[in-house]
């Protein structure tokens, strides 16, 4: 199979989005860039800080591929309602922890509507948005918040790892008619990786096993699958074989496979790049110690980032984000 | 407004700190030495300088991502704003903050501020602050014309407003957000247009000219400072950089940055006005300081380089206050 960037899947996934049904509409800010500058010889300017939106302006036009004005509370709050309207808006949120400005949308409008409207309203809302430290961007452009969205019950929160599940997740999170805020991370913006051309979809709530393994289920998400897979390398050297379960959907959380994964292992790590309280970490281990326990041999283990902000000198954020030495030590006080 | 000798060669050598600051950090971004971000000020000088003269250490000031003009223009310590940039424990934020959120509280520099529009409702608590103590402070907030179009920016206008607040908000009108240019980003011409809709003063300034905006500036501070509330100022700028280095600036025109050099840079319409216009300070006089913030940036690089990484520890400190003694003597 070819392999792509994994900004190449997600321009893919809205391309596709905008071919396919007239609804879906793409609004952020500079998701083209040099708006209103034709006569200047000058569209489309950027395509979105990351490039993900590349060509989608020029291919689709500024009615349906729209730059914002730097008001989030204003363009977030309007996807809300233009979702419940009919439309099938993708809104970019450059940097998740500007949430901060824009919670409201998400929180109270978005993630409510349908419940307390007795079901008669439908959101489909995806919100895609930007996570993780490791770019010395400091606190305020590198936090991992998918945990805050997965505890509101109304949203849906996906995290994908590879080019293929970003494609065929957010496919399947543009089309769900559920708010889905659905999490890229920066640091895995320019990795490749094999996905199908063709328009796909992965299910909401369905995880998948990224290495079979006997000895310890670690279960990631995002770039933490990656360390994962690299720790499971190192560990096999020495003969100790990880399963690393991708959730890939924090909300659905695929609790199944988790838990089939534990009645093999019988060991559990949880990595993650969120910090530790009420966290994803906490939550699969709480679903361990509740639906698990008597698969369990030992201790379950997390390997989070620290209960701090992101620092900006890069040797003190190195040692924030959670790495593969760590996991091997997590792992090893286990099996030891 | 009078304007003498020494406040004269002040502005000037502040505005070319600024810039040489700038037009260092680009050439050691480009060569990978600094680590993140960097959102360079150069330009804008006359925009920072024009205001902050009128600014002691007690008054305070709020900034956005692109403030390192701000932080200079304030006086904060060249070099703990390198050593910052460069991640390393003698930064002025112990290299926990860098570029985006450099701050000196004892410079009532509030901070830079990755996250656009939320300087101004800072700069609006420290104005009430200000008032509640009584001491004749006085509060700048930095934005730019992206900013205008957050909420933040509309709800501290009403709050400075109703309560007369000690506060200037100065929009930074460079002409762009990020890629977007101003007149798509807005219906409005001037951004100063939308102080009146919460009641207070609106003033447009040329943000290149620092005579222009030291008097504008003077103005709504002093009312500022003797009870008579907010003003918005507007000054119209020009970013001479990308919106952060590396940018590729594919939104404007070669021929418009250039124009705008030729005609309007702030270094060169300072020199012409101030030497040839006033006759107050000579060419000579401002080669010697330009020669001399050099050899401080110089300076401040070294410093920099040479200091050592935060320890290990450092990454969990701060999180919190910490109380040492068990009643929280701190
Ligand atoms: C809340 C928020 N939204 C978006 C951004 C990303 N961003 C950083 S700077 C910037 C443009 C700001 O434009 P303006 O206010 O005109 O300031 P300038 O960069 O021109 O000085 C944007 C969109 C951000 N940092 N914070
Ligand atoms: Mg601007």
């Amino acid at each position: 199979m070819r392999e792509i960037f994994f900004s190449q899947a997600i321009n893919e996934a809205m391309r596709i989005a905008l071919e396919k049904d007239p609804d879906v509409v793409v609004l952020g800010e500079d998701v083209a860039g040099g708006e209103g500058r034709e006569d200047e010889g000058i569209e489309e300017a950027w395509g979105g800080i990351m490039g993900a939106t590349k060509g989608l302006r020029k291919a689709f036009g500024p009615e349906r591929v729209r730059d914002t004005p730097i008001s989030e509370t204003g363009f977030l709050g309007a996807g809300v309602g233009a979702a419940v309207t009919g439309l099938r808006p993708i809104v970019e949120l450059m940097f998740m922890d500007f949430m901060g400005v824009a919670f409201d949308p998400l929180l109270n409008q978005a993630a409510k509507l349908r419940y307390m409207l007795g079901g008669k309203a439908r959101v489909p809302l995806t919100v895609r948005t930007l996570v993780g430290a490791g770019v010395r961007a400091a606190a305020q452009h590198s936090q991992s918040l998918y945990g805050i969205t997965t505890a509101i019950p109304g949203l849906k929160t996906v995290v994908p790892s590879t080019p293929r599940d970003a494609k065929g997740l957010l496919l399947a999170a543009i089309r769900d008619d559920d708010p889905v805020v659905f999490c890229e991370n920066k640091s895995l913006y320019f990795s490749k990786g094999p996905c199908p051309e063709e328009d796909f979809e992965i299910p909401l709530g369905l995880a998948d096993v990224k290495r079979e393994g006997e000895d310890v289920t670690v279960v990631a998400v995002s770039r933490m699958v990656h360390v994962a897979l690299e720790a499971a390398d190192r560990l096999g050297e020495e003969g100790i074989s990880l399963e690393v379960v991708d959730p890939r959907t924090l909300s659905p959380l695929d609790e199944e496979t988790i838990l089939v994964s534990l009645e093999k292992t019988g060991r559990l790590v949880i990595v993650d790049e969120g910090t530790p309280r009420c966290g994803f970490a906490a939550d699969v281990a709480a679903l361990a110690a509740d639906r698990g326990f008597d698969l369990l041999d030992a201790p379950v283990k997390r390997v989070t980032a620290p209960h701090s902000p992101v620092p900006f000198s890069p040797v003190l954020e190195d040692a924030y984000i959670p790495d593969a030495e760590r996991l091997i030590e997590a792992v090893h006080e286990i099996t030891d | 407004m009078q304007l003498d000798r020494d406040t004269l060669l002040d502005a000037y050598r502040r505005m070319r700190t600024i810039r040489l600051f700038e037009e260092k950090l680009e050439e050691l971004s480009l060569a990978g030495k600094l680590p993140g971000f960097l959102h360079l000020y150069a330009g804008e000088e006359a925009t920072a300088v024009g205001v902050c003269m009128h600014l002691g250490d007690t008054d305070y000031l709020a900034s956005t991502h692109r403030g390192h003009g701000h932080c200079i223009a304030k006086g904060v310590d060249l070099r703990g704003m390198m050593a910052e940039l460069y991640g390393r424990r003698s930064g002025i934020c112990k290299g926990k903050g860098g570029s985006m959120h450099i701050a000196d509280l004892d410079k009532g520099m509030l901070g830079a501020n990755g996250i656009v529009g939320a300087g101004l409702p800072l700069a609006t608590g420290a104005a009430l602050t200000a008032q509640m103590r009584g001491r004749g402070q006085v509060v700048v907030a930095f934005f730019g014309d992206g900013a205008a179009n957050q909420g933040s920016f509309h709800e501290s206008l009403n709050l400075a407003a109703i309560w007369r607040l000690p506060v200037v908000f100065v929009a930074e009108n460079n002409g762009y957000g990020e890629a977007t240019p101003v007149e798509y980003h807005m219906k409005i011409r001037d951004i100063a247009d939308r102080a009146g809709s919460y009641g207070i003063p609106g003033e447009i300034a040329d943000g290149m000219d620092f005579l222009d905006v030291y008097e504008k500036a003077g103005t709504a501070i002093e009312r500022a400072r003797e009870g008579g509330g907010p003003t918005l100022l507007e000054c119209k700028t020009y970013r001479y950089y990308g919106h952060y280095v590396g940018d590729p600036l594919t939104y404007r025109t070669k021929e418009e940055q250039e124009e705008v050099r030729q005609t309007r840079d702030p270094l060169e319409l300072f020199e012409r006005k101030a030497e040839s216009e006033l006759g107050l300070v000579s060419s000579d006089e401002l080669r010697e300081i330009d020669a001399e913030v050099k050899r401080t940036i110089e300076a401040a690089v070294e410093y920099a380089e040479s200091s050592d990484a935060p320890p290990p520890e450092d990454l969990l400190s701060d999180v919190y206050v910490s109380y040492s003694g068990a009643h929280g003597d701190a």
